[in-house]
């Protein structure tokens, strides 16, 4: 008779074949991910489940800065209250000038029959976190699907794009920096309108495909061209601080320096997904396929 | 280099809630926005690997894959990536247990240097993969700080356990 071990005995299966298993598991999930991105809902079940987490590690901190904004004195509200006034006035300047010039703008457009630029709605979110992951660059912010955030919409702070959100979850969304090596961003050059693509390089951008002639100088301002959609155009994304060419290569290496501050800030603004495309043009009508007839016929030519 | 077998103290029951909140707040601290300080001690593995030592049958590789599945969701990271390393991490802090405690605290910590990098090298592996940058030597600081944080966790995390001493003359043992 087969006689069992008592079941205080019992320790489950070896520790190897527990270590065998979850390991086959975890390289499933990981080619699941990353080669055919299958295993969302299950990151998204997750997300809501740690969300309480996430927020609670934010919240000393916060707890902290709304402390200190109780006890930052008069004077030195007053002092900001100046410093804004002044400024207020500089930029009143350039708003009077602004309206003016958004009006021929539009007239202009009207005059030319293009579609007007239509102003894009934008949403104000604030960074949670960002990745412990050193292999990538993203952040968290807390708005997601509930507060109708879309993947795929475009990232900036005051002074440029920051990123993109790529994935969105209930309550928050994650946004891959403009420096992330898989975040591409199509641009163009300020000074002379030449278009390039920009592909993140851990702390900076890499313009690549660039032919080693091209008129791309040190300092050169680029900016979003709009020609793929997502990213309204004209928004400041990156300065070239480094072109280096070589006549054994066909493209130039060219490096830029981010604009805006990938790094820095706590407030963003997600701007509305603008996906007032025009239509794919319709397919061509196949062309007959010649005849052999035919093609014997160009040769002889 | 030999030791002396020390005299080890017999220790409480571990409180199953104490761990649980040990590992939640190792999670919480990683969850902290560390990416501009490289070289960040990696808490959560520590804590894994504390409790894979001490507690071999309550915390083995299925407790530190699911902890690595949450930091992997947490950081945007490929899924899975964590979980892995976690994973090796947990059975080789399980396999040292028997031998790991017979030591004082400064052998251990060099013996969990070497799983530490381990697991730092295996998750750096899986990143090189699937075609990630070199982020940089400073990466595997963390290990070293994690390491130089073993005595700090055995002292803390196992102070619950340790009964207050009252020496009776009279007591057989």
């Amino acid at each position: 008779m087969d006689r069992q071990p008592p079941p205080f005995f019992n320790r489950g299966p070896a520790p190897l074949v527990r270590l065998s298993f979850f390991m086959l598991l975890a390289i499933l999930l990981m080619v699941l991910d990353m080669r055919f991105r299958a295993a969302e809902t299950l990151r998204t079940a997750l997300a809501v489940v740690i969300y309480p987490l996430q927020r609670a590690t934010g919240a000393p901190l916060e707890m902290l800065s709304s402390i200190a904004d109780y006890f930052s004195s008069l004077s030195s509200a007053q002092r900001e209250n100046e410093a804004l006034r002044s400024k207020v006035l500089q930029n009143a300047r350039d708003v009077l000038t602004l309206e003016a010039l958004a009006a021929e703008n539009a007239q202009l457009r009207r005059l030319l029959d293009a579609r007007e630029r239509v102003p894009t709605g934008a949403s104000l979110a604030e960074i949670m976190y960002s990745g412990r992951d050193p292999f990538s660059r993203k952040i968290v912010i807390d708005k997601g699907s509930q507060q109708g955030m879309l993947s795929g919409q475009p990232v900036i702070d005051e002074t440029g794009v920051i990123g993109q959100v790529t994935r969105v979850f209930p309550m928050l969304s994650e946004v891959t920096l403009i420096t992330d090596k898989d975040q591409a961003i199509p641009l163009q050059v300020v000074r002379n309108g030449l278009r390039a693509l920009a592909y993140g390089d851990g702390a900076t951008l890499d313009l690549r495909f660039v032919a080693a002639n091209a008129d791309i100088q040190n300092g050169d301002i680029l900016v979003t061209s709009g020609i793929d959609g997502i990213y309204p155009s004209g928004l400041p994304v990156a300065r070239v601080s480094r072109v280096e060419r070589d006549a054994a290569y066909a493209f130039a290496r060219i490096q830029c320096v981010p604009i805006a501050g990938t790094e820095r800030h706590r407030q963003v603004l997600v701007l509305a997904h603008d996906a007032k495309l025009p239509s794919a043009p319709e397919a061509q009508p196949q062309q007959a396929v010649r005849s052999p007839k035919g093609r014997r016929a160009k040769k002889r030519e | 280099m030999q030791y002396e077998p020390r005299p080890q103290r017999i220790l409480l029951p571990v409180s199953p809630l104490f761990m649980g909140l040990t590992l939640a707040c190792a999670l919480t601290f990683n969850l902290l926005p560390w990416r501009n300080v490289s070289g960040m001690p990696d808490l959560l593995a520590l804590v894994l690997a504390f409790w894979g030592v001490h507690q071999p049958r309550r915390v083995s590789v299925g407790i530190a894959f699911a902890f690595g599945i949450v930091m992997d969701v947490a950081n945007g990271a490929l899924l899975g990536q964590h979980a892995f390393a976690y994973a090796v991490l947990a059975f080789a802090a399980n396999a040292l247990s028997r031998r790991l405690l017979w030591f004082p605290a400064w052998p251990q910590a060099m013996h969990m240097l070497f799983v530490l990098l381990g697991s730092q090298l295996l998750m750096l592996a899986v990143r090189m993969f699937s075609g990630s940058p070199f982020p940089g030597v400073l990466y595997f600081l963390g290990s070293f700080i994690s390491a130089a944080l073993w005595p700090v966790a055995t002292m803390l995390l196992l102070a619950p356990q340790r009964r207050s001493e009252s020496i009776d003359e009279n007591r057989p043992i």
